[in-house]
């Protein structure tokens, strides 16, 4: 769709590799959209270190969306220290994303694949496969970040 | 700062209430969005606001404590009202001649750039201008008296989707590069996610929700479980409730913290949700501070 692509959007994105977009579909928070483009531009190398982030007011203008969205996520990709913010110049990629080394991502794919034949053999569909990724995926990550937070009130609550 | 505040405010034309006990605290810096059904006082609210029209009762003052109203009120907001109204046989260049004479500030070399960048030509009627363009010149007239309120009523509801997308890019860039604050009302809620980082919704003539729309997201879940179970719930908490006779989806007020009762799972709401469900209901509420004095049960108010 090339909505809103008068030259004053233009000119903005020629100083970064990426250009975002948003998909209202997605039930994603639009902020949250933006971090993992930047990082998904990141783990494929479409991005690297010194390269330059859209400036806000091109993200605004291009997307119409809240400047403050877009603010939110560039100081969310800052925390993770990924980007930085110089004053007058621009925000630009600091890190690269840290990727698992090539050997061990290629043994992860194998048994992913021979999980999914067995998936296939027991009668999951694509779709049904997919929504229990998801599922499992979600809750895996829940649970994790569940016990982490909540270990210590839990610690509390057993001494009271 | 807030850039409108409001304390008890009501408006009654004759013997009809259209606002009534309306408490608000926006702080600037923020695109607020306006929900309501229709007949909900939005437009009546906006009027007061630009000192349209007077409150009947209670008070109300903008950017940092003007009367609104007053002269540095009327100064500092722009307004662009539902249709974006214009002279129609007047051309874009009559349309910025009269507006500079008609206001105490008008930044005639911000018009003409805005215009040139639009590709709207300065000698066109504004009747012959495409609907999009009539709503970038009203917009353009607005802004060019440099407000640090913009108030838009209703601005995209003609609009075609891409002069609609072209429109709110030009406010938002305008918050972007200004400091604009802004209050729209909308009835497309889809939009909103996008566009809005604080809400106010309006029901009944009352304020139903107000808030930080980061805050009131966080403040909300859905509850997904047996709806035999659904009623074990405070009332209080649950703002609407969607179900079949197995399975019930209950939006309730709760945070990300509060523990998940075993068999019902928890999911994060959107904002189109999010307001869907109290247009829905129009006596729940979720507002800050202080709860208004509500004539309805006391069990459908919020701390």
């Amino acid at each position: 769709m090339a909505i809103g692509q008068r030259d004053s959007d233009r000119v903005g994105a020629q100083n970064s590799p990426i250009e975002f977009r948003l998909d209202p579909a997605s039930g994603v928070p639009t902020y949250l959209q933006l971090v993992h483009q930047v990082e998904h531009a990141l783990r494929l190398g479409y991005l690297k270190p010194g390269d330059q982030l859209p400036k806000v007011r091109d993200v605004v203008a291009s997307l119409a969306i809240n400047p403050n969205t877009v603010s939110k996520a560039y100081r969310e990709l800052e925390t993770k220290g990924l980007i930085v913010g110089r004053p007058g110049q621009g925000t630009f990629i600091l890190a690269t994303l840290s990727q698992v080394a090539l050997p061990e991502l290629t043994g992860l794919r194998r048994s992913l694949r021979g999980w999914l034949a067995k998936a296939d053999t027991a009668g999951l569909d694509e779709s049904g496969i997919s929504a229990l990724v998801a599922s499992e995926l979600r809750g895996f990550y829940e649970r994790r970040s569940g016990s982490r937070s909540s270990a210590p009130s839990g610690e509390t609550e057993g001494v009271a | 700062m807030n850039i409108i505040e409001t304390h008890s405010l009501g408006k009654s034309y004759g013997t009809t209430k259209a606002l009534h006990d309306c408490n608000l605290a926006i702080p600037e810096g923020h695109v607020a969005a306006l929900v309501g059904p229709n007949g909900a006082g939005k437009s009546t609210l906006l009027n007061l606001a630009v000192g349209l029209a007077a409150p009947t009762s209670g008070e109300l003052s903008v950017l940092g404590g003007y009367r609104a109203g007053s002269l540095p009120a009327l100064d500092g907001i722009g307004f662009v009202a539902q249709d974006t109204p214009l002279y129609k046989n007047l051309s874009a260049a009559d349309m910025l001649h009269l507006t500079r004479n008609l206001n105490r500030h008008f930044d005639q070399a911000y018009a003409e750039a805005r215009l040139a960048e639009l590709g709207i030509p300065q000698k066109r009627k504004a009747g012959k201008l495409s609907g999009g363009q009539q709503a970038q010149l009203a917009l353009t007239l607005a802004l060019a008296r440099r407000p640090r309120l913009l108030v838009l009523d209703e601005p995209v509801a003609m609009l075609d989707p891409i002069a609609r997308h072209d429109f709110m890019a030009t406010v938002l860039t305008a918050a972007t590069d200004d400091g604009v604050s802004v209050l729209l009302s909308s009835h497309v809620l889809a939009e909103l996610e996008r566009v809005a980082d604080y809400l106010i919704m309006m029901s009944l003539g009352r304020i139903q929700v107000a808030g930080e729309v980061d805050d009131l997201l966080a403040g909300h879940r859905v509850l997904t479980g047996p709806t035999a179970e659904a009623g074990r719930y405070d009332e209080r908490t649950v703002v609407h409730v969607r179900g079949g006779d197995a399975q019930a989806h209950l939006l309730v007020r709760s945070t990300a913290d509060d523990p998940v009762p075993r068999g019902w799972e928890a999911h994060p709401v959107g904002l189109e949700e999010l307001a869907l469900a109290y247009l829905r209901e129009p006596g729940a509420a979720a507002l800050p501070g202080p709860v208004p004095s509500w004539d309805a049960d006391p069990a459908e108010m919020t701390r």
